[in-house]
């Protein structure tokens, strides 16, 4: 089969997750509500004053974005491995390794994105002086696609669990810390005057790599748990 | 070549072990285009994993599979097996219309909305387009997933336990289904723990006698 074909079979499959999101949308929301309530705990906690918040508001932001990915990893497969969906996902002609793509798409669009666009509110929340904001919002946008696509790998090597609900983020949660510095670091970074660029530049990085890669892992680990 | 000259799949001493425990064979099958196999066995005669070994879901311990002249491989095999396991593969909270539509396109058939009406209304499901699975019975999932099969472009369909849930209509739809396939030149592989079961036309039996435990 040739390419184009199985760009038509991803596009369906990106259309029928958007309806399935759609259908379970009380669910869906759940992560993204819940990181913004814990950022929202923060100001209450520590008091208002801007000087205590300022210097963590990134490190905040970047935490509920980690979060809301963190709790909707477990739906990543689970519904599939249940009710025989992956199956015909192995079965069909289309790689598995680009269904999963299109599944940490999804995952991406509903708990990551959602979050880095109440970014700015949430920053202003928190009293981040308005000149990082600019970083934090690249950092973000440059960070978040790497946690999905880490994420689903060991989302993928855990669907074989009844249940896996607080071991996932056990193991997930370590390898997001490279990310989580680098990510929060830059901001940090620029908030000294100091050169964040390199910081992004890794993340960028980072991100193409596992987009690369992530994919074919989390392909072949549904394969190994399935079976 | 006919289809005579050359079975649609073809089994060699295949089987499957899991931990040193035998759950089938060695075992020896052939299907040609236009007969149905039923493999009749117990409860863990091994019937469902024989079936996912022959979908490719799992690998044989043992022995190779041959489909259409050449061994089994992911691309060749995706395309013509069909499988209808015990779970559905469609998502309950999205309509019969929509889980069809996905299924076709997941296995680059044609999905036109004439087509996928055409394929519920042939399982009895007419009218229920809009419905979502999740309110329809045990027995109307199993047409909904009857009809995804239905749409399959594949020729050799693999149907573990095609009639459980099914009342009696449900289950000469079955047999009716198969006789068509079969008719068309295609084949089935159906697993089945009861004689009741007897799609006409052209059917062999393989009685699996479960592993040696």
């Amino acid at each position: 089969m040739s390419a184009p074909s199985y760009l038509r079979i991803a596009a369906a499959q990106l259309r029928r997750d958007l309806a399935l999101v759609w259908a379970r949308r009380g669910d869906a929301l759940q992560p993204v509500l819940f990181a913004v309530m814990v950022a929202s705990l923060f100001p209450l906690a520590l008091g208002a004053e801007p000087g205590k918040l300022a210097p963590l508001a990134a490190g905040i932001v970047w935490v509920c974005v980690l979060l809301a990915g963190v709790l909707g990893l477990d739906a990543l497969y689970r519904s599939d491995a249940e009710d025989g969906g992956l199956e015909q996902m192995l079965l069909s002609p289309a790689p598995l390794a680009l269904l999963v793509a299109v599944r940490v798409l999804v995952h991406w669009l509903t708990t990551a994105l959602p979050v880095i666009l109440i970014a700015p509110l949430l920053a202003e929340m928190l009293a981040l002086d308005r000149a990082l904001l600019p970083v934090l919002m690249i950092s973000l946008l440059l960070g978040s696609p790497l946690l999905s696509l880490v994420g689903a790998v060991i989302a993928a090597l855990t669907v074989g669990l009844r249940r896996s609900g607080m071991l996932l983020p056990l193991l997930v949660m370590p390898l997001y810390v490279p990310v989580l510095v680098f990510g929060a670091g830059s901001v940090a970074a620029a908030a000294q005057g100091l050169d964040h660029g390199g910081a992004l530049l890794l993340l960028a990085g980072g991100g193409i790599l596992a987009l690369v890669f992530a994919p074919l892992a989390a392909a072949a680990a549904l394969r190994i748990v399935h079976s | 070549m006919t289809a005579t000259a050359q079975p649609l799949l073809l089994a060699q001493g295949l089987s499957y072990h899991r931990n040193q425990d035998r759950i089938f064979g060695p075992l020896d099958l052939q299907v040609p285009a236009g007969e149905a196999l039923l493999v009749l066995g117990g409860n863990g005669a091994g019937k469902t994993t024989l079936l996912r070994v022959l979908a490719g879901l799992l690998e044989a311990t043992a022995g190779e599979a041959i489909l259409l002249g050449r061994p089994v491989d992911t691309d060749h095999r995706a395309r013509e097996v069909a499988y209808l396991g015990h779970r559905h593969g469609h998502k309950a909270e999205l309509t019969a219309l929509q889980n069809l539509r996905h299924a076709a396109a997941l296995h680059a058939a044609d999905g036109g909305t004439a087509r996928l009406e055409a394929a519920l209304a042939a399982v009895g499901l007419a009218g229920y387009e809009d419905t979502t699975a999740a309110r329809m019975s045990a027995g109307q999932n199993k047409r909904l997933a009857l009809a995804r099969l239905s749409l399959h472009p594949g020729r050799l369909w693999l149907m573990d336990e095609p009639y459980a849930n099914l009342d009696l209509e449900g289950i000469a739809l079955v047999d009716r289904m198969i006789a068509a396939h079969t008719g068309r030149g295609g084949a089935a592989l159906i697993t089945t723990h009861g004689a009741y079961a007897a799609p006409p036309g052209r059917v062999r039996t393989l009685a699996l006698d479960g592993g040696a435990r």
